[in-house]
């Protein structure tokens, strides 16, 4: 069996297989959140009635959501220092703290939306409404999807196993995602909220 | 079946359908997606008949006009995704790993879920003519016409939602394919090595993830234009229909290349086998193949020239438009060249690789005359560009595929096509193609708009509708002989050795058909053409060895799962969303079933 082992990871580039299906699939996910990006810069200016964003954007709010994203991001890079080092309690802990770091920004998102909807703004109420929802909301759902993925891999390190011999590439390619949404998070914040109106 | 970890060929009892359902090998997942997407070309088949014969008269009174829109619109949905992508698709999955010298693909689960979620769009888009009405608004579904204010029905959601899943299951199976080719090649097999038809299979496969994303988009945005009152492409609040068919045409061109490209790979292959010579410009053509997927993504708006860009946008695609044809005229020269003073062996796979070439390039000269905004705008929704397209499509995908089929089918069945059969139904297929399409152009000219249900006599248009009308019919017997040829192949006995044609790639190094593990010896390479160097240097394949401890992925029933839990989705999603919700319960069950289930 151990040289079936080694017939089944050796791979002709030395990056595991797995690793490179992620970083081929968020090449796919940069096209898809700059459609939606696209969409959101097309529209802009383009409301024919209010709410317009410099109405209802509370940018210290969101800023403060923001450095709790990236605090999160932090949180991982220990995370997989801790797979890949042994130091299984780090690597759980870090998991957890990105974990409610990640719940954290989602309950900020939550609040956001609820605002806005009681001000007025919703899906239909203008072009911004309706690029900003589904702009952001999709990124809170690829968040919501790593928080789940990450939950996945804490619940699993906690086996008798743990997280097996491919403990430090489960949580590597994790990685990958989780820093890849938290990117796309400082482009959106920079072009909804930063950027002049 | 591969149960057994450890040892080949051991068997365990399980009736033939549970097998089939669970199975990750690449090659019996090719075999599905074969037939399945044979079936869909028949239907859609079907559905263009119905189209001609609506049209064989002026003032038809076979369809009314809404069955009409139903059909043309999915006439082309069928061809392009559930005919000509998943053939492409299936010779992928049968070739990759025999190609480039592995014993399956990187992610044989995924490959399986990929097949399940294409049965389960497939189904949904041909099952909505039961349901309230088929897509009606075309291929492209262009806004506003694709709106709820126009489009009331559940045509156009049929559409987003069949879309929504057919996409993501080529995209999972693009990243596998993509993952296998870049990283499970046999030793020796450098990039600059690989058969030219992995290369192309290369860039499809990278077109397809970085379009699909972008059309992803655009179906959910108009999806949530249909059931929950955005204003994305409504122009009276401020949206933008032209936004759509920028989406649409990103996502749209480069999918025009994905349709042809595995055909131009497949030509590359059967062209120096049958010329018995090396391939002529390897690197050029590899290149150009490249060249073809890059510029590919910035040829979007020559389908928007009429839409009034501005100047500025129409020089810029129209430049790159015509740029495009230089890539695609090397290649056309590399297969002559590699003809050119070849041993010719003239196979049926021989005559539709030349069918392919010959037709190819009366549509490419037709596209490129499109280049110009100025006979563009002449030109648009004529039948001229019908004409043009299915030159593309059925001269070029369909006759490339038909190469592939006698090509490689001793390999795949270790069984032959019979040559004679094959040969009649070439030219029948032949003739019926060109009495069918090249009126098209002078219908076009002659000002026939596309797309209209009926017309008047006395127009001029009367004679050349009915030649293609009877041009159709005899292409149908073309495709129904080659039918016949299948199943009268599949009663005889498995005669075919291994390398019948001469082959130089790998997949000739195995038995036809090859055993589950592909290979009993990972072969080496040594060259471009390994078989024949080591043919030509007197290098012999290492003999079977004794005993083979090869471990195969065992079967897996939870990409049977998680489609059937996207499936829930896309129902949910048409009906209510609760149902949606449970989808998504079902899907996460099988994720974790996924990645909790024992590999090794």
């Amino acid at each position: 069996m151990a040289a079936a082992h080694e017939v089944q990871h050796h791979t002709s580039t030395g990056v595991d297989n797995r690793k490179l299906l992620m970083w081929v699939f968020l090449a796919s996910e940069c096209l898809f959140f700059g459609t939606l990006i696209s969409t959101y810069l097309i529209f802009k200016g383009n409301s024919l009635v209010g709410p317009l964003p410099e109405e209802i954007l509370d940018i210290p709010l969101t800023s403060l959501s923001t450095f709790v994203l990236l605090m999160s991001s932090l949180a991982m890079v220990l995370a997989v220092y801790g797979a890949q080092h042994g130091q299984l309690g780090l690597m759980k802990g870090m998991l957890l703290a990105t974990i409610l770091l990640g719940l954290t920004f989602l309950g900020f998102q939550v609040y956001e939306f609820r605002t806005f909807g009681s001000e007025g703004l919703n899906l239909t109420t203008n072009q911004f409404g309706a690029s900003f929802f589904v702009l952001t909301g999709f990124h809170g759902l690829h968040v919501g999807i790593g928080v789940f993925y990450l939950t996945s891999l804490l619940i699993g390190s906690m086996r008798r196993n743990g997280l097996g011999r491919d403990r430090d590439l489960w949580v590597d390619t994790a990685g990958l995602y989780w820093h890849f949404v938290d990117i796309v998070w400082i482009v959106i914040f920079t072009v909804i909220y930063l950027m002049p109106h | 079946m591969a149960t057994a970890v450890g040892t080949v060929g051991q068997t365990t009892e399980h009736s033939k359908i549970w097998e089939w359902m669970t199975t990750v090998d690449h090659k019996k997942i090719a075999s599905l997606y074969g037939v399945t997407g044979f079936t869909f070309f028949l239907v859609g088949g079907i559905e263009a008949l119905l189209v001609r014969t609506q049209l064989a008269r002026p003032e038809g009174t076979v369809l009314d006009a809404d069955l009409y829109n139903q059909l043309f619109s999915t006439h082309a949905l069928t061809m392009i995704f559930l005919a000509i992508m998943p053939l492409g698709a299936s010779f992928f999955n049968y070739f990759i790993p025999l190609q480039i010298g592995a014993r399956d693909v990187a992610f044989p689960r995924l490959n399986a879920l990929g097949y399940w979620m294409y049965l389960s769009g497939g189904l949904m888009l041909t099952l909505s003519f039961f349901f309230g009405g088929a897509p009606d608004g075309g291929w492209f579904g262009y806004a506003p016409l694709s709106t709820t204010a126009f489009a009331p029905g559940r045509n156009m959601d049929f559409y987003t939602v069949s879309l929504l899943i057919l996409g993501s299951s080529s995209l999972i199976a693009s990243l596998n394919f993509v993952v296998t080719i870049i990283n499970m090649r046999a030793p020796g097999m450098t990039m600059m090595r690989l058969p030219v038809y992995m290369w192309m299979t290369l860039v499809v496969a990278f077109l397809l993830v970085l379009s699909l994303p972008v059309v992803t988009v655009g179906l959910i945005q108009l999806y949530f234009d249909r059931n929950f009152g955005t204003n994305f492409f409504t122009p009276a609040t401020g949206g933008d229909p032209i936004l759509w068919q920028h989406i649409f045409w990103i996502f749209g061109h480069p999918e025009v290349y994905v349709l042809i490209l595995p055909s131009m790979g497949i030509v590359s292959e059967v062209l120096p086998v049958m010329s018995r010579k090396p391939l002529f410009g390897y690197a050029a053509i590899v290149f150009a193949g490249a060249a073809i997927g890059v510029l590919g993504f910035g040829v979007w708006s020559h389908h928007m020239f009429t839409t009034g860009l501005g100047t500025v946008p129409q020089v810029v695609f129209s430049a790159s438009t015509m740029a495009i044809g230089i890539p695609t005229g090397i290649k056309i020269f590399n297969w002559l060249g590699t003809m050119y003073g070849g041993n010719i062996r003239f196979t049926t796979a021989t005559y539709y690789a030349v069918g392919f070439i010959a037709l190819f390039t009366i549509g490419g000269i037709s596209g490129v005359m499109h280049a110009s905004p100025a006979v563009d705008t002449q030109h648009q929704d004529s039948y001229f560009v019908v004409a043009h397209i299915h030159y593309v499509l059925f001269g070029g995908a369909i006759m490339g595929i038909f190469s592939g089929i006698y090509y490689w089918f001793p390999k795949m069945t270790g069984r032959f096509l019979d040559e004679t059969l094959g040969k009649v139904s070439f030219w029948v297929m032949f003739i019926g193609m060109n009495m069918t399409f090249f009126p098209m152009h002078f219908l076009g000219i002659s000002g026939m708009p596309r797309r209209i249900y009926t017309y008047e006599s006395g127009l001029g248009w009367d004679t050349w509708n009915l030649v293609a009308t009877i041009g159709a019919y005899i292409m149908a017997f073309g495709v129904l002989l080659f039918v016949i040829n299948f199943f009268k192949s599949m009663r005889q006995p498995q005669t075919a050795p291994d390398n019948p044609w001469g082959g130089s790639t790998l997949e000739w190094a195995t038995s036809s058909p090859p055993p589950e593990h592909n290979f009993d010896v990972i072969p080496e390479v040594r060259d471009r053409d390994p078989l024949w160097y080591n043919r030509d240097h007197g290098i012999e394949l290492p003999p079977k060895p004794e005993h083979m401890h090869i471990h195969m992925p065992p079967p897996s029933y939870y990409p049977l799962i998680i489609g059937a839990g996207v499936t829930l989705v896309g129902l949910g999603l048409l009906a209510h969303l609760g149902v949606a919700v449970a989808g998504a319960l079902v899907v996460v069950y099988g994720v974790w079933g996924w990645a909790l289930e024992p590999t090794d």
